[in-house]
């Protein structure tokens, strides 16, 4: 009794009432959302809001039972609850049922499984175990090799389900990673990547050959401080460019401008990168590298996006880009539900007084696209409310992720916050159209028992590890 | 790992997290507080994309009568989720289908999208739509679209001018343009030109409130865009005549094609038995058009184009111009006929007892003056072997426009035969030595050779001109465009110009006192034409006559088949005159009105008064 006693003190009852908080929040906002007239208990079953307080139960339930589970439990068994979960994802490939374009759930009569939710925390749980091995040093390629195996693997299984959004999750463990001390330069190379695509898409080729270019001499000058260098290259570059542009008008213009500024800037460049290599300036070396890898990965995009990505992919990056503007097709989510949302106005419509949740003008509204409810109905008041709930919950795990003793409790719960957090980023921001149409639901609040049981399980491990951090260090 | 040293890392995290949620919080008070675009847009909350269907390209006669035009029609939509409660009896009523089928559509509907518009009534017709738009605004969640029907002011060229249907899914899967439901040309004009009549459609975007009003447009229309009307198309059919001629085939089965020598432009296409255009329009079209479909007599068979029929006499011009071009034999060659042709124990027969030099052999239409003379071209010692003679006479039936398409601008064409070398090798003389015998029957349009109407008609045209002629065509001029280049050029056909004076004296000659189409003969008009019979496995021989006119300057090339009508004088030549009357003098002549009645009074249609089979002419 007396340990029962002690785990109930030592769990953190504000993540918990937070939790609850949320999920109170999105089952009232699941009603307002689905609401019909025929149907007006909340409790009534026959409807999303009546089934969802069953879920909520059910994910009460399930808390329970984890914490009242040994915390060591956690540790012992990460590695086989991560295969298991991977034996999940690998059989329903085969036996799954395709459903809103995803093959990823498992159907078993009225009951509804989808395990990509689940592999989320069995993934968080064995790199906890591989981080916390004692003698782990995260800078060796081999350790990178391990941990890069237990991430992808159900990245790219989710990923042949034709599910992007959730294998996209997945890039949430690289904020763990740098908190354990992964170097800063592999995060700013993810950034840097994810600008160079968007950028590639906006921009003209020869406009971000120019920035990428004028980027690396800056670069180059914060590293060097030699502006007399800084400007010599810049007046080669130029007169080189004016160059290449004079003999190719002269000899009847083969090559357009964007290839014209291409030639001229690989030319300069190739006479500066002996100077540099024979002066032995380092880091100008790896501006240059860079520079070329950026170069590379600008005209790789171009094929990526067209042959690797789907066709709907490409429509929502192009929506929200503005290169295209379809407000009936590909556009239509998310032109409406920020009609949603910004009709809500300061204070909301109020409860159950949305217009265009109610009529249906948004699709999934009770699953992806909630936030429309809470916007329309709540108005900036209400969201900005869930909005800063949902960020005490990050701050809150971040500090109980560092007040754990075992790294493995710590990186467990930095898991927990990225996971959350990622949902957060991606699902609100495509609300808001800040953010591509990626289906994922908003943690604790859309529709749907798989998602909420597979949060619910993700928060209360850490709860529970968290309960038993002054017992040993585990 | 030593903790520490990253452990300042958990304050970048947190400025992530806590930036985030900043960024958002200012992204909610501008959508929410600053914008009040917003709040309009949810008022006006629903966008109503409606597609601008153009209106197709009206469809004219040579002298610019009107042959087609469009009428209008309303499709009824209906947006499930703001559709409110209605009756629905009394409101399958007012747009005129059974209440079944309009609830089977609604729960169509409702099942594919809640909140996109489905179309639920198709094609109501203006006079229903007046009373309709009456009760419209009660009705939620309903609408109109506009669209447009076709409409044939005077019944006629049904074949030709084809028919407009709704899409099927593989013309949706094979061009992207076509979206369910849309018209499509299926046949002739409609199809052959689709795609200058179509024009191109139109998006214009409204808002539109809860209660289902018009807002207005979009962002001040700027994603419209603006629909393109189709292009009107100046056919060469002359009505005047088209409508004759179907007139005069009325109660017979068979094909009537006019072109003009000068331009190979085709001043008629008749089929009969034909149908009412206007039965293949609008709701009843599917119905109709299955009876139509399983009517006995085939009122959908484009006879013209697509019925292979022996050339029968017809043929004999040709043999003798090849004959001619090959020097075998000079216009001035004489054959004796007696009472036919024999060889062995090969015999042909005919009715004459005397020699013919080619003209006269035409006029009379002497089958063993042909005999002769594909005997004489197949066995020309110029070659090594009758086959290479006889590759040598088929290239020259081609380039006559025998045995392959025309490439004309009318769909379905049908090739004919005639035989190749390897044909004849594989079936007749499997590798005995070729003899001209077995394939002398040719000569007389008979055999295996097989032509459509429409191929006689332009043979027609290549001797109206002398020796070239010009791909018969249907269409004159496309609105804002110019027709395809190839029916601007001159199609040569090899035979010299000179050789075909002697030939064309013999056509005068037969529809002379004493030729075969004397009875058709027109005062005033020198006609040059051959009669010929098709013969039928089936029943009665066809009546067939192909002739051009005036002799100098022709201005018409005309080919007639006439089913089960046996002699090519007994239907097909004096219809085939009336035409050409009509057509030249816009009158029949009075001393002809005779002929006129008994030709629209004769009818072939029924089996009992079908005259038996007769002899060769």
């Amino acid at each position: 009794m007396a340990t029962r006693n002690k785990l109930w003190a030592n769990i953190d009852w504000v993540t918990f009432f937070i939790f609850l908080l949320l999920v109170f929040l999105g089952w009232i906002n699941i009603y307002a959302a689905v609401y019909d007239e025929s149907h007006k208990s909340i409790f009534d079953i026959s409807q999303q809001y009546g089934k969802q307080l069953i879920w909520i139960a059910a994910a009460l339930l399930i808390g329970f039972m984890i914490l009242i589970i040994e915390s060591n439990f956690y540790v012992i068994f990460a590695y086989p609850i991560y295969a298991i979960a991977i034996l999940f994802l690998l059989l329903v490939l085969v036996f799954g049922v395709e459903i809103n374009g995803s093959k990823s759930w498992f159907v078993i009569g009225e009951f509804r499984l989808q395990p990509s939710e689940f592999s989320k925390f069995a993934t968080a749980l064995a790199l906890a175990k591989l981080l916390s091995n004692f003698n782990f040093k995260l800078d060796s390629v081999n350790s990178l090799l391990k941990i890069s195996l237990i991430i992808l693997l159900p990245a790219l299984l989710i990923f042949l389900q034709h599910d992007a959004g959730s294998s996209l999750v997945f890039a949430a463990f690289l904020l763990v990673l740098y908190r354990e001390g992964l170097s800063g330069i592999i995060l700013f190379f993810f950034v840097l990547i994810i600008i160079l695509f968007l950028l590639s898409l906006l921009l003209p080729n020869h406009i971000l050959l120019i920035f990428l270019f004028l980027g690396g001499l800056l670069a180059h000058y914060y590293l060097n401080q030699k502006f007399r260098m800084l400007i010599k290259i810049l007046v080669i570059t130029t007169m080189v460019i004016l160059l290449v542009w004079g003999i190719n008008r002269l000899t009847g213009s083969y090559l357009t401008l964007e290839y014209v500024i291409l030639t001229g800037i690989i030319s300069s460049l190739a006479a500066i990168t002996i100077v540099v290599v024979r002066e032995r300036i380092r880091r100008t070396m790896v501006v240059i590298v860079i520079f070329f890898a950026s170069l590379i990965f600008t005209y790789s995009v171009d094929f990526v996006f067209n042959s690797v990505l789907e066709s709907h992919h490409r429509d929502r990056i192009n929506e929200l880009l503005g290169i295209q503007s379809d407000p009936l097709g590909a556009g239509y989510n998310v032109n409406q539900s920020k009609i949603a949302i910004g009709s809500g106005g300061f204070l909301g419509k109020g409860f159950l007084k949305g217009t265009q949740t109610k009529f249906d003008f948004v699709p999934f509204q009770s699953t992806d696209f909630i936030f429309c409810t809470v916007g329309e109905e709540w108005g900036f008041v209400g969201s900005v409310t869930v909005i800063s709930l949902f960020v005490f919950l990050f701050l809150r795990l971040v500090f109980l992720a560092e007040r754990q003793r075992s790294v493995f409790s710590r990186v467990y719960g930095y898991s927990v916050a990225s996971i959350l957090f990622t949902h957060f980023v991606i699902n609100i921001g495509m609300t808001l159209g800040l953010m591509p149409v990626i289906g994922i639901p908003l943690p604790f609040f859309s529709y749907g028992g798989s998602s909420l049981w597979a949060f619910t399980v993700l928060l209360f491990i850490f709860l529970r590890l968290d309960a038993s951090r002054l017992d040993k260090l585990v | 790992m030593d903790v520490s040293t990253f452990s300042s890392r958990k304050i970048l995290i947190t400025v992530i997290f806590a930036a985030v949620g900043l960024v958002y919080v200012l992204r909610l008070f501008q959508i929410q507080v600053v914008d009040s675009t917003y709040k309009q847009f949810a008022d006006n909350n629903a966008l109503r994309k409606i597609v601008q269907y153009p209106a197709r390209g009206l469809i004219y006669d040579r002298n610019r009568e009107l042959l087609v035009y469009n009428k209008a029609a309303y499709d009824l939509l209906v947006t499930p989720r703001e559709a409110g409660f209605f009756d629905t009896l009394a409101f399958a009523r007012l747009v005129d289908v059974p209440v079944e089928d309009f609830k089977a559509e609604l729960t169509k509907a409702a099942a594919y999208s809640r909140y996109k518009p489905s179309v639920v009534v198709k094609q109501i017709s203006h006079e229903k739509y007046a009373t309709l738009q009456e009760q419209l605004y009660k009705m939620e969640g309903f609408y109109v679209q506009p669209r447009t029907l076709r409409e044939y002011p005077q019944p006629m060229a049904a074949h030709a001018l084809g028919y407009v249907g709704e899409v099927t899914q593989e013309m949706i899967d094979a061009n992207p343009y076509y979206k369910s439901g849309d018209y499509i040309g299926i046949s002739g004009i409609e199809a052959s030109y689709e795609e200058d009549l179509r024009g191109r459609k139109g998006v214009r975007y409204y808002m539109v409130d809860v209660h289902n009003r018009l807002q207005g447009s979009y962002r001040e229309g700027e994603m419209d865009t603006m629909a393109t009307i189709g292009r009107n198309l100046i056919t060469t059919l002359d009505s005047r005549i088209q409508a004759y001629a179907e007139l005069l085939l009325q109660n017979k089965k068979g094909s009537v094609v006019a072109i003009e020598p000068s331009t190979g432009e085709v001043l008629a296409l008749v089929n009969s038995p034909s149908y009412n255009p206007n039965l293949l329009v609008g709701r009843e079209r599917g119905n109709n058009y299955a009876r139509l479909l399983e009517d006995a007599v085939k009122p959908l068979f484009n006879r013209a184009l697509m019925a292979q029929y022996p050339p029968g006499s017809t043929i004999k011009m040709a043999q003798g111009l090849i004959a001619l071009q090959e020097g075998v034999i000079t216009p001035e060659t004489r054959f004796y006929c007696a009472h036919g042709y024999s060889s062995g124990n090969f015999r042909l027969g005919c009715h004459h007892d005397q020699s013919f030099k080619l003209s006269e052999s035409i006029a009379k239409s002497c089958n063993a003056y042909f005999v002769y003379v594909l005997r004489a071209v197949l066995e020309n010692s110029k070659y090594p072997g009758v086959r290479e003679a006889y590759d040598t006479w088929r290239n020259r039936m081609m380039n006559l426009g025998f045995g392959r398409k025309l490439d004309s601008d009318l769909l379905n064409e049908l090739k004919g035969n005639v035989p190749s070398s390897e044909y004849y090798e594989r079936y007749v003389f499997k590798g005995s030595r070729w003899r001209a015998l077995p394939v002398i029957s040719l000569s007389i349009g008979q055999g295996e050779l097989g032509i459509t109407p429409f191929q006689l008609a332009n043979y027609c045209a290549i001797l109206a001109n002398r020796g070239y002629y010009y791909i018969p065509h249907i269409v004159r001029e496309i609105e804002g465009k110019s027709i395809p280049e190839k029916f601007r050029i001159r199609q040569e056909t090899g035979i010299n110009r000179s050789y075909f004076e002697p030939v064309i004296d013999g056509m005068e000659q037969a529809m002379m006192p004493g030729g075969t189409g004397a009875m058709s003969m027109i005062p005033g008009i020198a006609v040059c034409g051959k009669t010929g019979t098709a013969e039928n496995p089936h029943g009665a021989d066809h009546s067939v006559f192909m002739a051009f006119a005036p002799r100098e300057s022709p201005r018409i090339a005309i080919s007639v088949y006439v089913e089960n009508g046996v002699w090519g004088s007994t239907y097909a030549a004096p219809i085939a005159s009336l035409i050409i009357e009509k057509y030249l003098n816009d009158t029949i002549s009075s001393q002809r009105v005779w002929l006129e009645e008994s030709m629209l009074k004769a009818n072939l249609m029924n089996p009992l008064i079908i005259p038996e089979s007769g002899d060769e002419e």
